[in-house]
């Protein structure tokens, strides 16, 4: 029996309980002369058999369906003749994954007879398997349908026990971000360990060579690669920079002009569209960059000369691929973010202030200047942290609008590479994670991971405070 | 003191000017920002439409073709593997020959690059699967595919520089100036109907947005199944049942933390525990939604959290009141009053969902996926996923695909925030 | 009043007593607020004398803060505020379209309700007046400006010590007493003020009542309040306001003894407020 119709049957099974607890109590009820002689509502009773039912079902199918695999496995490895038992691991699971993969029916592969016989064993194991697993959760659904059923008492009290597992229920949901939380750090944590066993953690932050391609193998002696990562910060820095020098004047100035200038008009058209900006798929920021904005700087700035006074720089030298087109369309992105949050920061400031300085005469630019924004500074900087963790963790602009050459430059114009554009090609279409190449990956989501949480933390603190303190 | 007050508004007066100017600049600023920011929306959106418009039509060649059934090598009309065999190949290059005039090698060789042959073939294939035994040896007329490069070189047509002709050679470009010149029969520009009905494929002419498109939604129904019921039982649990204590505390800040940590990292988990500690199935709808669903969950926790703050406590309180127990009253008025709020923000935490690319290319759904989803754990890519992939081919007529592919996918988004909007306004309530 | 029933408002056509005087400092004619639709003012004509306190009463929501807001302009803030009639501050129109609020308001300074000193030092608040009019050309200069002005205020020996610390850590009534001599430093002719001492507590009132007294000397002062004690200790003259019309003007002894209206009456005697 499939999963998914096992999975509707457990259901089936747990509304037919709900409907039996609920009737038996009802009859219970008349008996006695009423439902008021009962502790909790008839329906509570239903409730409560068809939880009994269904929780423990639902459990032995989930914990079934996690360990059946690599069970059947460990029987497959001892179907095995000897010499293959004592493979190295990895060739080891190559070789149960082509037994699975005969298993399941891909004809293309080539099959020796003993690999056939031992793919047909597997085969039925799985069948008894499954049968297994439908018998046991079938049987138990009845069992406990049947014993829920006789719980079903006129004193029982099934609205506290039915309330309890509610918020249990809830409790448990709000925990998923705790354990994302966790599932994040151990993802990263692990595995940046096992590449740390590899490459050591200075010649990693320290390095100013990143050229990991050439490590294909770790086993391979001599092409380790270069795994120093200071040219994708310097390029990550680079590019965020570009992106902040334009997003934090334009959306600081943009927020201010709405909360202290606009008119309400002008700010229910204006702030919606802006926010558009916001919603727009990063995929398509990339597109943007890579297809328009990039060829237009090239185009507009290749081979320009530039003199001033006595210095002269050029001709340009723009690459395609310019950090500065990624920096430009990134801001252009992140302008509703910065607004949006100034624009919150700054009509927290409280009138008050305003009225002072403007009572003394002060015109709306010097209170802006001088009342305002030193009073919302806090809250500002907060906001431009978050912008800043942001820039940093960008990915589909960069992929996209930037290469993958690791250059140590400053110049805008030159091409450069980030930590998450390296993420993304050294983890694309590799799916064991055996080498210091993809190893450097979640290295480096460890490094970005860390910036951004403490970023993050820090922003969110200061941003908390300052609300405090006008609250 | 009369004296001073005079001296005062006259050094006051003596300023007002530079302090004018000042406060005229500043104005200016705030303007021109405004300004620039709209400009951006309004460049990209020129941009992304003009060329996304673009790829939704394609060049056809009407030919008359006779539909031979000795050269495509039919004997039986009943035997569909003949039919799907059949060398439809060599029927369509015959004719795109005597078409263009082509007798010498070169000349076919000229001819033969500016029809897509197979893509022709497969129309001819497609209408003899449903009719085989009266097409057969009749004389159809069917629009033709043009080679992409041929699109792209008409579709530009008249634009400086005369992108595309760069493809050509000078045979090649006389061919088309004379189908230009012909009045009847000649080229005609139609929608792109394939684009809309089939999957990836590795022609671009033949390249579709039917399997990103039913992956998207895959992807939608298995994030809103997971992140909707989790988010807002989260949601009650902060706002109506969790006490004032540090795990409270824990929990808020972890959901703080999270609305801000970088897709990419989510992919990583993804890859990471769901692939690779739990083995699901890569490419899947599943993992994807597993994945976006632990992203878009403080965005739903938030908005649902506010939603359920905005409604009354005097509701609470009446309800208590006449002896409702807290999950009554939870139940019965306060998640059923909160769930415009909440559904609005969920429908924002998809968009957001539906948009996203990064963590989904860390869990491999930036495949090649020819074939259309019919499972949540069938290998699918979604829309993003396929612009990402077309944009990254080298060949011309791809990048077409992906500005119309991104069109698509605008318009979707779009539907959706208005839906957002239109239950932020329809059912919310105001207190 | 021999007969005790009072006047209902709509048949207030005309202000009792003494609005107009001779040399007035500010003299507003027939002024009317709107809020929107809403009218908050309905054709008050009030004369404000040279060095005088004039104090204005009434219940809650009776208009004389927005009144008083009209007198710099103040009101010019709130998007849906419209005010019509003659306003004028020695012969020039207040409301002239033409007429800049910013050296208006330089020269009629307001204290607010609630003490709302900028999150600068004592000192930046202070000076923050004199240095965006540029009325100090050295730092001396300035020096000057803010001990006189915290002098005036009756601060000077509490703070002279810690000017260089924050405004907000002073105490509510020092806190006061910190935006009046914010105001006085730019020397401004009239000074409002809006229930200055609503949020204070009595022997700060006392300290700022006192404070008034003195400043009444050099400057014109047009306060609001709530307290009809605090009207008859610090004003000249008394004007009660009641749902936007000015009922009464007169010399304050006179209206908080004998007042010539019955409204008047009724709200001394606290029969409502």
């Amino acid at each position: 029996m499939s999963l998914s119709a096992l999975f509707v049957l457990i259901m089936l099974g747990a509304t037919v309980t709900y409907m039996l607890g609920r009737s038996r109590s009802l009859a219970l009820a008349n008996n006695l002369g009423g439902i008021r002689h009962l502790h909790s509502l008839p329906l509570y009773y239903g409730a409560q058999a068809a939880l009994w039912c269904l929780i423990p079902c639902l459990a032995l199918l989930a914990i079934w369906v996690a360990f059946d695999d690599s069970i059947i496995r460990q029987i497959a490895i001892q179907y095995l003749p000897e010499d293959k038992q004592n493979l190295a691991p990895q060739e080891l699971s190559l070789l149960l994954n082509t037994i699975e993969n005969i298993a399941g029916g891909v004809t293309s592969l080539k099959a020796t007879p003993e690999m056939q016989a031992i793919a047909d064993r597997v085969v039925s194991l799985q069948r008894l398997s499954s049968i297994l697993l439908s018998a046991i959760v079938l049987s138990s659904l009845v069992l406990l349908s049947g014993w829920g059923w006789s719980k079903v008492k006129p004193e029982y009290r099934a609205r506290n026990s039915v309330e309890k597992t509610f918020m249990i229920f809830l409790l448990g949901c709000s925990t998923l971000a705790i354990f994302t939380t966790v599932g994040i750090v151990f993802s990263v944590l692990f595995e940046s360990i096992r590449f740390f066993e590899i490459i050591p953690l200075t010649d990693f932050l320290l390095g100013t060579q990143w050229s990991p391609q050439t490590a294909i193998r770790s086993d391979q002696v001599g092409s380790s690669g270069a795994f120093g990562a200071i040219p994708l910060f310097t390029g990550t820095m680079l590019i965020s920079f570009i992106a902040m020098v334009i997003a934090v004047p334009t959306g600081l100035m943009t927020a201010i002009y709405l909360s202290e200038y606009a008119n309400n008009k002008v700010r229910v058209v204006v702030k919606p569209m802006l926010e558009v900006l916001a919603g727009i798929p990063t995929v398509v920021y990339g597109f943007f960059a890579a297809l328009t904005v990039a060829p237009m700087i090239k185009n507009a700035l290749h081979g320009l000369e530039l003199s001033l006074l006595s210095f002269s720089i050029g001709p340009l030298d723009v690459s395609g691929e310019s950090a500065l087109a990624a920096g430009l369309v990134m801001g252009v992105m992140i302008i509703p973010f910065v607004s949006s949050l100034s624009d919150d920061v700054i009509n927290a400031v409280p009138q008050s202030l305003r009225d002072g300085s403007y009572g003394l005469g002060s015109t709306q630019s010097e209170t802006v200047k001088k009342v305002i924004l030193p009073a919302a500074l806090p809250g500002i900087v907060g906001a431009i942290l978050l912008a800043v963790s942001r820039a940093i963790g960008e990915t589909m602009i960069v992929v996209m609008a930037v290469g993958t050459a690791a250059r140590l430059t400053a110049n805008p114009l030159e091409s450069v590479t980030t930590v998450t554009v390296q993420m993304t090609t050294l983890l694309i279409g590799d799916h064991e994670f055996d080498s210091a190449k993809t190893l450097a990956a979640f290295a480096l989501g460890l490094v970005l991971f860390v910036i951004t949480l403490g970023l993050n933390f820090f922003a969110l603190r200061i941003v908390k405070k300052y609300r405090e303190q006008y609250d | 003191m009369t004296d001073k007050n005079i001296n005062t508004i006259d050094l006051v007066n003596k300023n007002l000017k530079k302090r004018y100017r000042a406060e005229k600049r500043f104005q200016a600023y705030g303007i021109l920002s405004i300004c620039f920011g709209l400009m951006c929306l309004v460049f990209l959106f020129t941009d992304i439409i003009s060329k996304g418009t673009r790829g939704f039509f394609y060049h056809y060649l009407p030919i008359e073709i006779h539909l031979d059934a000795e050269v495509l090598g039919i004997t039986d009309t009943n035997d569909v593997h003949q039919i799907l065999g059949a060398d439809y190949t060599t029927l369509v290059k015959k004719r795109v020959y005597e078409i263009f005039e082509a007798k010498k090698r070169k000349e076919k060789k000229n001819a033969r690059t500016l029809i897509a042959i197979d893509a022709t073939g497969y129309r001819i294939q497609d209408l003899l699967k449903t009719n085989a035994a009266s097409l057969l040896g009749t004389t159809i007329t069917i629009d033709a595919l043009v080679d992409d490069k041929v699109d792209f070189y008409l579709k530009r047509l008249g634009e400086k520089g005369e992108p595309g002709k760069e493809y050509f050679n000078e045979a090649q470009l006389l061919l088309i100036g004379k189908l230009l010149e012909r009045q009847e029969g000649g080229f005609n520009k139609s929608l792109n109907k394939t684009f809309f009905t089939s999957g990836d494929s590795a022609q671009s002419e033949e390249a579709g947005i039917l399997s990103a498109f039913m992956g998207s939604l895959y992807l939608l129904l298995v994030t809103f199944c997971l992140s909707f019921p989790i988010g807002i039982a989260t949601a009650v649990y902060l706002e109506e049942y969790a006490p004032k204590n540090k795990w409270t505390d824990l929990i808020e800040i972890n959901i703080n933390n999270l609305a801000a940590v970088p897709s990419i990292i989510f992919g990583l988990l993804g890859l990471a525990i769901f692939l690779s500690f739990f083995g699901f199935p890569r490419s899947t709808p599943l993992v994807g939604g597993f994945v976006l669903t632990l992203m878009t969950l403080p965005t739903i926790i938030i908005s649902s959290r506010a939603a359920i703050k905005a409604v009354p406590p005097s509701i609470r309180e009446a309800a208590y009141g006449i002896g409702a127990s807290k999950m009554q009253v939870t139940i019965h008025h306060v998640i059923p009053l909160a769930m415009p709020g909440m559904l609005t923000g969920t429908i924002i935490g998809l968009a957001q969902a539906l948009g996203e690319s990064a963590p989904l290319l860390m869990i491999g759904m930036a495949a090649f996926i020819p074939d259309v989803p019919t499972a949540i754990t069938d290998p699918s890519t979604v829309l993003p996923m396929q612009i990402f992939q077309w944009f990254r081919n080298a060949d011309a007529g791809f990048s077409e695909k992906a500005s119309a592919a991104i069109l698509v996918l605008i318009l979707f988004l779009v539907m959706m925030n208005a839906l957002a909007v239109w239950a932020r306004s329809r059912l919310e309530r105001r207190w | 009043m021999e007969n005790n029933t009072i006047t209902d408002i709509n048949d207030i056509k005309e202000t009792v007593g003494i609005p107009l005087v001779d040399n007035a400092k500010m003299s507003m004619r027939d002024v009317d607020v709107f809020y929107g639709e809403k009218q908050a003012i309905f054709g008050v004509s009030l004369d404000i004398g040279v060095n005088e306190v004039i104090a204005m009463i009434g219940p809650s929501g009776c208009g004389k803060s927005t009144f008083l807001r009209c007198l710099n302009r103040m009101n010019d803030t709130i998007e849906i505020c419209k005010v019509t009639g003659q306003l004028h501050l020695e012969g020039q129109n207040i409301y002239d379209s033409k007429l800049d609020v910013v050296p208006l308001r330089a020269r009629v300074g307001m204290v607010f309700q609630k003490p709302n000193p900028f999150p600068k030092s004592i000192y930046d608040n202070v000076a923050y007046g004199p240095r965006i009019h540029g009325l100090a050309a050295r730092r001396a200069d300035m020096d000057e400006i803010v001990e006189t002005s915290l002098r005036k205020a009756g601060l000077w020996e509490e703070v002279k010590d810690r000017l260089h610390q924050p405004g907000t850590g002073l105490s509510g009534g020092q806190q006061q007493r910190l935006c009046i001599a914010r105001t006085i430093a730019v020397s401004p002719e009239v000074i409002l003020m809006d229930e200055p001492c609503s949020a204070l507590d009595p022997i700060a009132t006392a300290k700022i009542e006192e404070l008034i007294d003195e400043l009444s000397e050099n400057f014109t002062i047009a306060i609001v309040t709530h307290s009809m004690q605090q009207a008859a200790r610090v004003s000249h003259r008394t004007a009660y306001f009641h749902l936007g019309k000015l009922v009464e003007v007169n010399e304050t002894e006179k209206v908080f003894t004998n007042p010539d209206h019955s409204l008047t009456e009724a709200y001394i005697t606290g029969r409502f407020g």
